[in-house]
C-alpha cells in the first residue's frame, strides 16, 4: 500500500521539478538569442590598434596617484559637495517617499512616482542646469527627483508585506496616518532603515557622476583629467571616490544624520537666485513645441512625427539592443564570478581577492566605468556594454554569494560533492538559478535607463540625441526625447514584472531595486 | 443582539467546494446577544479563530480585537504598542506628537492599566525583548485599552501560568460588557463563561449554557476519547 501512495508523488514531484527547471531553462535561451540578434543593431567594432598601450598607461597612472594639478583644497572641496549632494537628496526624498508611499493606492500616484524614476538624474540634472545653471539646486533636485520615486515604490512594497494583525487591532476608524506611524511603519523600520543606507550609496554615485556634466562633484575632476590624459591625478580621484563608497558603512551612524545634514548644508556651493518667471517661462513655453505653444496642431503632429521617426525611433532601438547585450552578457559574468565569491566552492583565499573585485566593479558608476573603457576601445558601443555587464554583475554575483552562504551554513551537510565543478554544476547552480534570474530581471529595468545614459559619452544611445538638444538649445526636442526614454522605460520595467510573475521569479532582496 | 450568522460557510482562501476544498468552517448558525460571555473551545484546526475573525469582521466598530499571536509592532515600546489601541479617539496630529513624547493623560491611564497587567516596569522597553507572556499580557492592554462594549480574544492567556491567566481574563471580562474567547484551558472555561460553543472541523457540535457542565465534558467535545491524537 505504502509503496503504491508513494511512486505517483514522487513522479508529480519530479515532473514538477523538470517543469520549472525547463521553463527557466528555455527563457534564458530566449534572453540569449534575444541578445545575438541584436548585435548587428549597435556599433561593436573595436576602433583602438593599440589599446595595451593606453592600458598600461592607465595601469600605471593608478599605481602613481597625485593631485598636483588639482590641488589638495579642491579635491577636499569636491569631495565634500559629492557626499553634500548625496546626502541631502536622501534625507528629504526618503520623508516624501515614506508619504507618496502612503498614498499608493491612488493611481495617479503611482503613476507620477513611475515617471519621475524613470527619468535618469543626470537627465533631471540637464533639465534643471537650463533653469538653475551649475548649482547646488540642480544637483539636489537631479538627486532627489529620481530618488523619492524609488522610495515610494519600495517603500509601498515593504509595507505590503507587513502582518495586517497590528493595524486590525487597532479599530478601523483610526485616522490613516495614526495606523502607519503606530503599525506599518515602526514594523517595516529595519527593512526601510537597510534600504536607504543602500540608497544612500548609489546616491554617492549619482552624485560623482553629475560631475560628467559639469558640476564641481568628484565626476568632474575625473573626466577633466582623463581626458587631458593626466592618468596619476585621474587616479587619485578614483581612489578616492573607491575609498569613500568602501567605508560608508564605518562612517555612516544613522543617529547622527542631523549632524550630517547641519554640515551638508554648510558645505553646498551658494545657489544663484532664480526668478519665478525664468521657471515657469522654462516649463510653460521652452520645453514645448512652438506649433503646440500656437494651437497649430497639423504642425504639432508634423513636428512629433518628425521628432519621432528621425530620432526617438533609431535611438530607441540602439538604447534597448544595447540593453539587451549588456543584460545577457552581465548574466554570463555573474554566474561566472559569483562562484569565486562564495566559500562553498572556493578556498578563502581566492574568496576574498574575488570579494574584493566584486565590491570594486559594483562600486564603480557605470558611466564612469564607461568612460574609461571608452579610451581603450575607441567611440564603440563596447565600452558601455562592457561597463554595464561589469558593474551589474558586480552587485548580482555578491548578492548570490551572500545567499549561497547564508544556504550553506543551514545545511552544511549538503556539500555531498568533493569537487568544485561538481558542487557548482549540482548544488549551487541549480539551487541559486531562480534567484539569479530574478535579480537580473529586476536590473533590466536598471541596465536601460543606463544604456540611455551612456548617450552622453558618445555612443548612439537616447542620451545622446537629449544631449545634443541640450547644446542645440532645443529645449523642445530634449524634453520629448526624455519622455521617450521615460516611456520605454516604463515599458521594459512592465515586461520585466510580468515575466517574473509569470516565471515565478521572487526575491525578498531589495538591493536589486 | 451583537452577533448573528445563519448558515455561514468559509473557505480557505480561494478553495471552493467545486474544487473539493475542504471549508473552514461550514453550516455555522449563532447568535450572540449583548452581555453574553461566550468561550469557544474545541481542537486545533476546529475552525477557532476563522470564526473568530468572521465575527470581528461582522462588528469590527464596536469590538476590540487580540488576535492570537498578539500582533504587536516589535519595534514600538510597550506603552506604544497599549496607546495604539486608542488611536481612533484622538486626531493625527495629538498620536505622531505622542510617538515623539507620551501626553501626560494617555500616560497615566497606560501606567495604571500596566500595572493590572504587571508590565508596569517594562512600560518603555520595546517588546521585541519581551518574553511570550509579556508579549501576550501587552496585546491584552491594547485590546482593553481600545475601551470597547466587546472583546474578541483567539487564545488571549494562552502563554501565562494559570493563576495570571485566571486574574487577567477576570479583568478583561470584567471591562467587557460581551465576550466571544477561545481557550484551551478547560477549568477557565468552566469558571469564567456562561455559554460554551465547541467546534469541530468547522461544524458547531455543542452550543449551551455552561451551567451543569464538568471538565470531562468539554473533554468529550474536544474529542480526546475518540481520536487522542488531535
Amino acid at each position: 500500500m505504502a509503496q503504491n501512495n508513494f511512486a505517483p508523488i514522487q513522479r508529480i514531484v519530479s515532473e514538477q521539478l523538470k517543469g520549472t527547471g525547463r521553463r527557466l531553462f528555455w527563457l534564458s535561451v530566449a534572453f540569449g538569442v534575444s541578445a545575438l540578434l541584436c548585435i548587428p543593431f549597435v556599433d561593436l567594432t573595436w576602433h583602438t590598434v593599440e589599446p595595451w598601450q593606453e592600458l598600461s598607461r592607465i595601469g600605471f597612472g593608478m599605481l602613481t596617484p597625485s593631485f598636483a594639478q588639482i590641488g589638495l583644497t579642491e579635491l577636499i572641496n569636491s569631495l565634500g559637495y559629492t557626499i553634500a549632494f548625496a546626502f541631502l537628496a536622501v534625507v528629504i526624498s526618503v520623508p516624501l517617499g515614506v508619504v507618496f508611499a502612503m498614498l499608493f493606492h491612488w493611481r495617479l500616484i503611482r503613476w507620477a512616482m513611475a515617471s519621475v524614476r524613470a527619468v535618469h538624474e543626470l537627465f533631471w540634472g540637464l533639465l534643471f542646469m537650463q533653469i538653475f545653471g551649475l548649482s547646488a539646486t540642480t544637483g539636489l533636485l537631479a538627486i532627489l527627483i529620481p530618488y523619492t520615486g524609488v522610495f515610494a515604490k519600495v517603500f509601498a512594497e515593504i509595507f505590503e508585506q507587513q502582518s495586517p494583525l497590528p493595524t486590525q487591532s487597532m479599530g478601523k476608524k483610526a485616522a490613516m496616518l495614526s495606523r502607519y506611524l503606530y503599525g506599518v511603519i515602526p514594523q517595516s523600520y529595519s527593512a526601510m532603515a537597510g534600504y536607504v543606507r543602500y540608497r544612500f550609496e548609489c546616491a554617492l554615485r549619482s552624485s560623482a557622476i553629475l560631475g560628467f556634466i559639469g558640476l564641481p562633484t568628484l565626476g568632474f575632476f575625473l573626466e577633466s583629467s582623463f581626458k587631458q590624459g593626466d592618468y596619476s591625478e585621474a587616479a587619485s580621484v578614483f581612489w578616492l571616490f573607491l575609498l569613500l563608497i568602501a567605508t560608508v558603512r564605518y562612517w555612516l551612524k544613522p543617529k547622527l544624520w542631523w549632524l550630517y545634514t547641519l554640515a551638508a548644508i554648510y558645505v553646498l556651493p551658494e545657489s544663484p537666485t532664480v526668478h519665478g518667471a525664468t521657471f515657469w517661462q522654462f516649463f510653460s513655453q521652452d520645453i514645448w513645441p512652438k506649433a503646440l505653444l500656437r494651437g497649430d496642431f497639423s504642425a504639432t503632429t508634423l513636428w512629433l512625427d518628425k521628432q519621432f521617426w528621425r530620432l526617438a525611433w533609431p535611438a530607441m532601438g540602439t538604447t534597448l539592443a544595447l540593453t539587451q547585450i549588456a543584460l545577457v552578457l552581465t548574466g554570463i559574468l555573474t554566474l561566472l564570478l559569483y562562484p569565486l565569491a562564495t566559500k562553498v566552492i572556493v578556498s578563502s583565499g581566492i574568496r576574498l581577492s574575488s570579494r574584493f573585485v566584486l565590491l570594486f566593479l559594483r562600486s564603480m558608476p557605470e558611466l564612469m566605468l564607461a568612460f574609461v573603457f571608452l579610451l581603450l576601445f575607441g567611440p564603440s558601443a563596447l565600452a558601455a556594454v562592457f561597463a554595464l555587464a561589469l558593474h551589474n554583475a558586480g552587485l548580482i554575483a555578491f548578492l548570490l554569494a551572500n545567499a549561497s552562504e547564508a544556504q550553506h551554513k543551514l545545511n552544511a551537510t549538503s556539500a555531498y560533492a568533493k569537487r568544485a565543478f561538481d558542487r557548482y554544476g549540482y548544488q549551487e547552480l541549480p539551487q541559486r538559478y531562480a534567484t539569479f534570474l530574478a535579480f537580473l530581471f529586476y536590473r533590466w529595468e536598471v541596465i536601460l535607463r543606463e544604456s540611455a545614459i551612456m548617450g552622453i559619452l558618445g555612443i548612439a544611445t537616447l542620451g545622446f540625441y537629449v544631449d545634443s538638444a541640450f547644446e542645440d538649445i532645443r529645449f523642445d526636442r530634449a524634453f520629448f526625447l526624455i519622455i521617450m526614454t521615460a516611456l520605454l522605460n516604463i515599458a521594459v520595467d512592465s515586461v520585466s514584472r510580468t515575466i517574473r510573475q509569470r516565471a515565478g521569479l521572487t526575491t525578498a532582496n531589495l538591493a536589486v531595486r | 443582539m451583537v452577533f448573528h450568522l445563519e448558515q455561514h460557510t468559509l473557505f480557505y482562501g480561494q478553495a471552493s467546494q467545486s474544487h473539493g476544498g475542504a471549508a473552514a468552517l461550514s453550516d455555522i448558525s449563532l447568535s450572540i446577544k449583548v452581555g453574553e460571555k461566550v468561550a469557544l473551545i474545541g481542537p486545533s484546526g476546529a475552525g477557532k479563530s476563522s470564526l473568530l475573525s468572521v465575527l470581528y469582521q461582522n462588528a469590527d466598530e464596536q469590538s476590540a480585537w487580540c488576535p492570537q499571536d498578539g500582533g504587536l509592532v516589535d519595534a514600538l515600546s510597550v506603552y506604544n504598542n497599549i496607546f495604539s489601541g486608542g488611536l481612533e479617539r484622538h486626531s493625527s496630529l495629538y498620536n505622531a506628537l505622542n510617538l515623539v513624547r507620551p501626553f501626560a493623560r494617555p500616560l497615566a491611564e497606560i501606567m495604571q492599566l500596566s500595572q493590572q497587567l504587571g508590565i508596569r516596569d517594562k512600560l518603555f522597553i520595546s517588546v521585541d525583548q519581551l518574553s511570550g507572556g509579556q508579549r501576550q499580557r501587552v496585546a491584552l492592554g491594547r485590546a482593553l485599552y481600545r475601551q470597547q462594549a466587546v472583546f474578541l480574544g483567539d487564545e488571549p492567556v494562552s502563554s501565562l501560568d494559570p493563576l495570571q491567566a485566571n486574574e487577567l481574563l477576570g479583568l478583561v471580562l470584567q471591562k467587557h460588557k460581551t465576550a466571544v474567547v477561545s481557550l484551551h484551558n478547560r477549568r477557565l472555561a468552566l469558571q469564567h463563561f456562561d455559554r460554551i460553543i465547541a467546534l469541530r472541523a468547522g461544524r458547531i457540535v455543542f452550543d449551551g449554557p455552561s451551567k451543569g457542565l464538568s471538565e470531562s465534558h468539554l473533554d468529550v467535545m474536544y474529542g480526546a476519547n475518540e481520536d487522542g491524537a488531535e
